[in-house]
């Protein structure tokens, strides 16, 4: 009957609606979607931020591969502007969390997390790369320093070839 | 500041209110407590050295003695806030909870979703709508900014919001901070009255009307919506509220705000308006060192 092209097609990714995360890998429909257990585990994995924390939350993907967290729950799929925070960047090789989200959900992070100087973290936010001496894992990091008493995370930072890099996006960038 | 004048009948020391409208208003911030207590906020500001002082009537809002907050670490990470004394009115005003549905209606650049967002701590769901498109980047860089989880963001013309793309049929609260002529916002941008016409007032006003009209029809019985405005113009304030009395099913409710300020204007230049209007309340520059502000608090009554 219908002859759009799409007849008997799998459904695919809609870059202009929010469609949850399937819970697990056996629930998705989409192919190459993340679901809520990949989420949670990379997060787990990476950081050591234990999947309780997101409990209250739902995942929801919106643009390829852009993973987007809100508290509570909406009807799926929803078109809307933007549904909570950008979270995570999937469908590429290494997966990337937002600045945003590391400030917002870095502070349970026990892994991967570098503490940086006020000089340090000086260079961090205003964009610039720097040479780091860090015998930990390459890849994304949680970039922290101490304020006002405790260690709070600057944003997702990426370590490779004894460099760290600052992802932190133009926008966010500053001049302390 | 000739275009003030007739408000004289309206101000009392007048000539105090012109003044005031002539200084610069001091720099403030709001505490965004998604991300850090105002212990923890001050805490900071005080290991760079910037200089602030509370409010009696909120400990989320500070004056810091620096012209550019934005360059402070508490900034960067999302603690603070640039957004002036009289801005954080409505959402205290509307007091929403944890768990509650709220629409903010015109919402772009996101003080007051962000507020909102806060006082509700991250949870339920703020529904924050712009018409225009380019303020919602704003919006949306704001509220990912101060970590709000608990916000989706719509862009359609509010005086034909559907509800439609969500699941629930009503909101308990709205926020309805419309766009206005700015009168009050002088000492912040000392070119905010050069367009300032009286079609210019007339035509927003009919906007105002509309907004708040589909607020409240959005909202369930028994429900709260506040109406703001950072102008002087009973045209878009008391009028604006007689309007939605008259055509939908709403009271106006008395509300304390630990601000000086004084009730709304019942006539002005030959035109009345309903009584109830009192109960909203009109701050002025001269009373608290702040920007100009109108505020009523609304009952749906269904």
């Amino acid at each position: 009957m219908s002859d759009d092209g799409r007849t008997g097609d799998s459904p695919t990714n809609d870059g202009q609606r929010f469609d949850r995360l399937p819970a697990t890998a056996d629930d998705r429909e989409v192919e190459g979607r993340a679901t809520r257990e990949e989420v949670l585990d990379w997060w787990d994995q990476r950081f050591a931020i234990p999947p309780e924390s997101f409990e209250e939350y739902t995942f929801w993907e919106k643009g390829k591969g852009k993973i987007w967290i809100l508290r509570g729950d909406v009807a799926s799929p929803i078109r809307i502007e933007a549904l909570g925070m950008k979270f995570l960047r999937t469908r590429q090789e290494h997966w990337k969390p937002t600045t945003n989200a590391v400030q917002r959900f870095g502070r349970e992070a026990s892994e991967n997390v570098v503490e940086l100087t006020r000089e340090q973290a000086r260079r961090f936010v205003s964009g610039e790369d720097q040479e780091l001496d860090w015998d930990g894992d390459w890849g994304y990091l949680v970039a922290a320093h101490e304020l006002a008493g405790e260690l709070e995370p600057l944003g997702v930072g990426l370590f490779v070839h004894g460099e760290l890099k600052s992802p932190v996006p133009k926008g966010r960038q500053r001049d302390l | 500041m000739e275009k003030l004048e007739r408000y004289e009948p309206l101000v009392e020391d007048f000539d105090a209110f012109l003044d005031a409208c002539q200084r610069p208003l001091p720099s403030v911030v709001r505490v965004n407590t998604i991300k850090a207590t105002p212990e923890r906020a001050t805490a900071a500001l005080d290991e760079e050295g910037v200089d602030w002082t509370g409010r009696e009537w909120s400990d989320t809002v500070l004056e810091l003695d620096t012209d550019s907050p934005g360059s402070t670490w508490a900034s960067y990470h999302g603690w603070i806030h640039g957004q002036e004394e009289v801005s954080a009115i409505p959402a205290e005003v509307l007091a929403p909870e944890p768990g509650e549905r709220v629409w903010d209606a015109c919402a772009a650049p996101g003080s007051k979703t962000t507020q909102l967002a806060a006082l509700m701590d991250d949870s339920g769901l703020v529904v924050a709508n712009d018409n225009n498109l380019g303020r919602l980047s704003a919006l949306r860089f704001n509220t990912e900014r101060l970590g709000v989880t608990n916000a989706a963001v719509t862009n359609t013309d509010s005086r034909n919001f559907s509800l439609k793309p969500f699941d629930f049929d009503s909101f308990d609260k709205a926020l309805v901070d419309v766009p206005c002529s700015c009168e009050g916002t002088i000492r912040k941008n000392p070119t905010a009255l050069d367009d300032w016409t009286m079609d210019h007032v007339r035509s927003v006003a009919g906007v105002q009307k509309g907004i708040l009209r589909r607020a409240i029809q959005a909202t369930k019985e028994g429900g709260t919506v506040v109406y703001s405005t950072c102008t002087f113009a009973p045209e878009e304030n008391e009028a604006v509220l007689d309007h939605a009395l008259d055509v939908e099913d709403c009271r106006l409710v008395e509300f304390d705000f630990p601000l000086d300020s004084r009730p709304g204007v019942t006539e002005f230049e030959g035109e009345a308006y309903d009584e109830s209007v009192r109960k909203a309340k009109r701050f002025y520059p001269h009373h608290n060192d702040t920007g100009g502000f109108f505020c009523a608090k609304l009952e749906v009554t269904g």
